[in-house]
């Protein structure tokens, strides 16, 4: 399957990625409204975990591993994997928000949502045509989609 | 192939969808002697709080069973093994045939005698029957003893107060969540029982329960000679591997079933997975009953696929719980309470005011265990140093203890394989 592979030596710590994932997880698709309004009055949060060292920096989202830690640690059946695409998807309405995915995935992936009792986690934009918005949106080809 | 499994919980959910990732033709039959499809066994707490319906408990949806070709065979229980003649046979008179067989019977409750325990207002608190018999319970009565100061033990007692209920906690050693928290969490998790109203009593458990002449409970006397009045009684004490079946069919027993590390039994072409399972840790590197819901899935998996021909060996479950008590998030990975405490390195964070913990334990040059309590934002960058056994230099060590964990601490050519495998245009 195609996944989002961040490069360190490509991210110039923009944090663009992080804005597109805002915008097309908003309720407005508009990242003007996204960034001013839904991040501080409803916790939109990007699903991207940024991490720095000195001038090298990533940002690193949910690799949709084969065999995932999360599905396998989530008592609600929120977390599944997708036999079809392969994909690990997440459903808002089930998860109970006990962490137990957050405190599995070795990556990091999963973080908290801010105001609910939610997680926050990739789903690769699965409505949006052309495939995820961070990858169209990194200006120095940081975020590559593809098969490897 | 006919696969067979035994139990319908997660380690089974596990194995089908372990089974199907490597043979889609294979027949797969599924016996559980519950009412339901497989449940989050874990959300009958928040059943039982109220937090959510039962239309929720589904552990996969609908079309699971029909989708993965399985033919699940609910109220059913498999009452005996033959493993020469390879068959399972069931309360129903059927005699099943099987290639593959998968013991997946989980735990049942451990219930020690306690004098005046036998009749009505006595409950365990591990399945859903229970979740909704305390539900209509919970009603008429005003007051509960839970009996265990464990995670099962805590739950019930957090989500009957939810209902209403005044409750009181007993266990017997001298700190709740003993078996996987350390002390300061164990403490910090107890006051915040305390300050919304839970009565939370340590180093005393209950001598007998007292009737009134129509033989409903009117209280349980403790250890220490305090009498404490209730309608109810909740036994929490913990679970017990459901090995029996195993053990009557010759298979080998100790605690739990005994696996090898492809989760094969003593029995040629029988496995066994989850809370009914003695299986490999990460950590001690020895076999041992860890009965926690991640465990249970995976060795369901591993299992699942090798009974499919994956021969691939399972390479052992860590210890792990993550459970909030009202808003205060508590995470425990691994070895937190080591044996000889003088042999580890031990790095501990406290904020008593404000609720925040954070202890790290280190072996040699490897992080074994951490416990977080209130901060739980990173629990899955430490987890990463145990699981990838990565080497800690002095300098990642000191990022650690200050709590700061991260990808850039990774030795490099792991960063790589995880985040850019080869394929990168360099
Ligand atoms: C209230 C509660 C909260 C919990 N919270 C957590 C948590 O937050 N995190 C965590 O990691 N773990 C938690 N656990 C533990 C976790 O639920 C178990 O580790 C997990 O359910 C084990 O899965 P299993 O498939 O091995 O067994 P089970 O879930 O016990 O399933 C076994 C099934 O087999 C059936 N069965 C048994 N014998 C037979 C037979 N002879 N024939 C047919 N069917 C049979 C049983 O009825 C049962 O349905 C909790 C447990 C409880 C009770
Ligand atoms: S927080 Fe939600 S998604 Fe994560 S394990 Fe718990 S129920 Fe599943």
């Amino acid at each position: 399957m195609k996944r989002v592979y961040p490069d360190k030596e490509y991210c110039i710590g923009c944090h663009l990625c992080e804005l597109a994932c805002i915008t097309v997880h908003s309720k407005s698709q508009d990242l003007i409204i996204a960034y001013t309004q839904e991040r501080l009055e409803d916790g939109l949060k990007a699903c991207k975990r940024f991490q720095e060292k000195g001038p090298t920096c990533v940002a690193l989202s949910c690799r949709h591993c084969d065999d995932p830690a999360c599905v396998a640690a989530c008592i609600s059946g929120a977390l599944q994997k997708d036999p079809e695409t392969g994909a690990t998807t997440y459903d808002i309405e089930k998860c109970v928000g006990c962490w137990s995915c957050l405190m599995a995935c070795p990556y990091g992936a999963i973080q908290r949502h801010p105001t609910l009792n939610k997680i926050v986690k990739c789903d690769l934009c699965r409505d949006r045509e052309g495939g995820p918005a961070c990858v169209a949106a990194c200006p120095n080809m940081a975020l590559k989609f593809e098969e490897r | 192939m006919t696969y067979v499994i035994i139990g319908n919980g997660v380690a089974s959910v596990g194995a089908i969808e372990g089974i199907r990732r490597l043979d889609h033709e294979g027949t797969i039959v599924v016996l559980g002697n519950e009412h339901v499809p497989a449940y989050g066994r874990p959300l009958i707490s928040y059943l039982l709080a109220g937090k959510i319906g039962p239309e929720r408990l589904n552990l996969r949806s609908d079309d699971f069973y029909r989708r993965m070709c399985v033919d699940l065979r609910l109220n059913t229980t498999a009452t005996a093994i033959d493993t020469k003649k390879k068959t399972v046979t069931t309360n129903k008179g059927e005699t099943i045939p099987y290639d593959r067989l998968l013991i997946a019977t989980g735990g049942v409750p451990f219930n020690p005698p306690i004098p005046g325990a036998d009749g009505s207002g006595v409950y365990n608190f591990t399945t859903l029957d229970h979740a909704q018999a305390l539900i209509a319970a919970a009603k008429k009565m005003k007051r509960a003893v839970v009996i265990g100061g464990g995670l099962i033990g805590l739950k019930a007692a957090e989500s009957l107060f939810d209902r209403g209920v005044d409750v009181t906690i007993l266990e017997l050693s001298s700190r709740v969540l003993s078996a996987a928290f350390d002390e300061n969490a164990g403490r910090l998790a107890a006051r915040r029982l305390a300050e919304t109203g839970i009565g939370v009593r340590c180093g005393v458990t209950a001598k007998e329960i007292h009737r009134d002449d129509k033989g409903g409970i009117i209280g349980v006397l403790t250890t220490d000679g305090m009498f404490v009045p209730c309608e109810a009684v909740v036994v929490a004490i913990g679970v017990v591997p459901n090995s029996k079946l195993a053990k009557d069919a010759g298979i080998k027993t100790d605690r739990g079933v005994q696996v090898d590390d492809s989760l094969q039994t003593s029995a040629k072409g029988v496995f066994a997975a989850g809370d009914v399972a003695q299986a490999r840790d990460m950590i001690t590197e020895d076999n041992r009953v860890v009965p926690i819901w991640p465990n249970a899935y995976n060795q369901g998996y591993y299992a699942g696929r090798n009974m499919a021909g994956a021969k691939e060996s399972y390479e052992g479950g860590l210890a792990m719980n993550s459970i909030s008590f009202y808003g205060l998030p508590t995470i425990s990975v691994g070895q937190v309470n080591p044996p000889k405490p003088e042999d580890y390195e031990i790095a501990i964070h406290l904020d008593e005011k404000r609720q925040i913990y954070r202890k790290l334990v280190f072996k040699d040059d490897r992080l074994i265990g951490y416990v977080l309590v209130g901060e739980i934002d990173n629990a899955g960058m430490y987890t990463s140093f145990i699981k990838f056994r990565m080497p800690i230099p002095a300098e990642t060590k000191r990022a650690l203890m200050h709590g700061e964990p991260g990808v850039f601490l990774w030795p490099e050519q792991v960063f790589d394989k995880t985040w850019n495998p080869a394929g990168a245009d360099k």
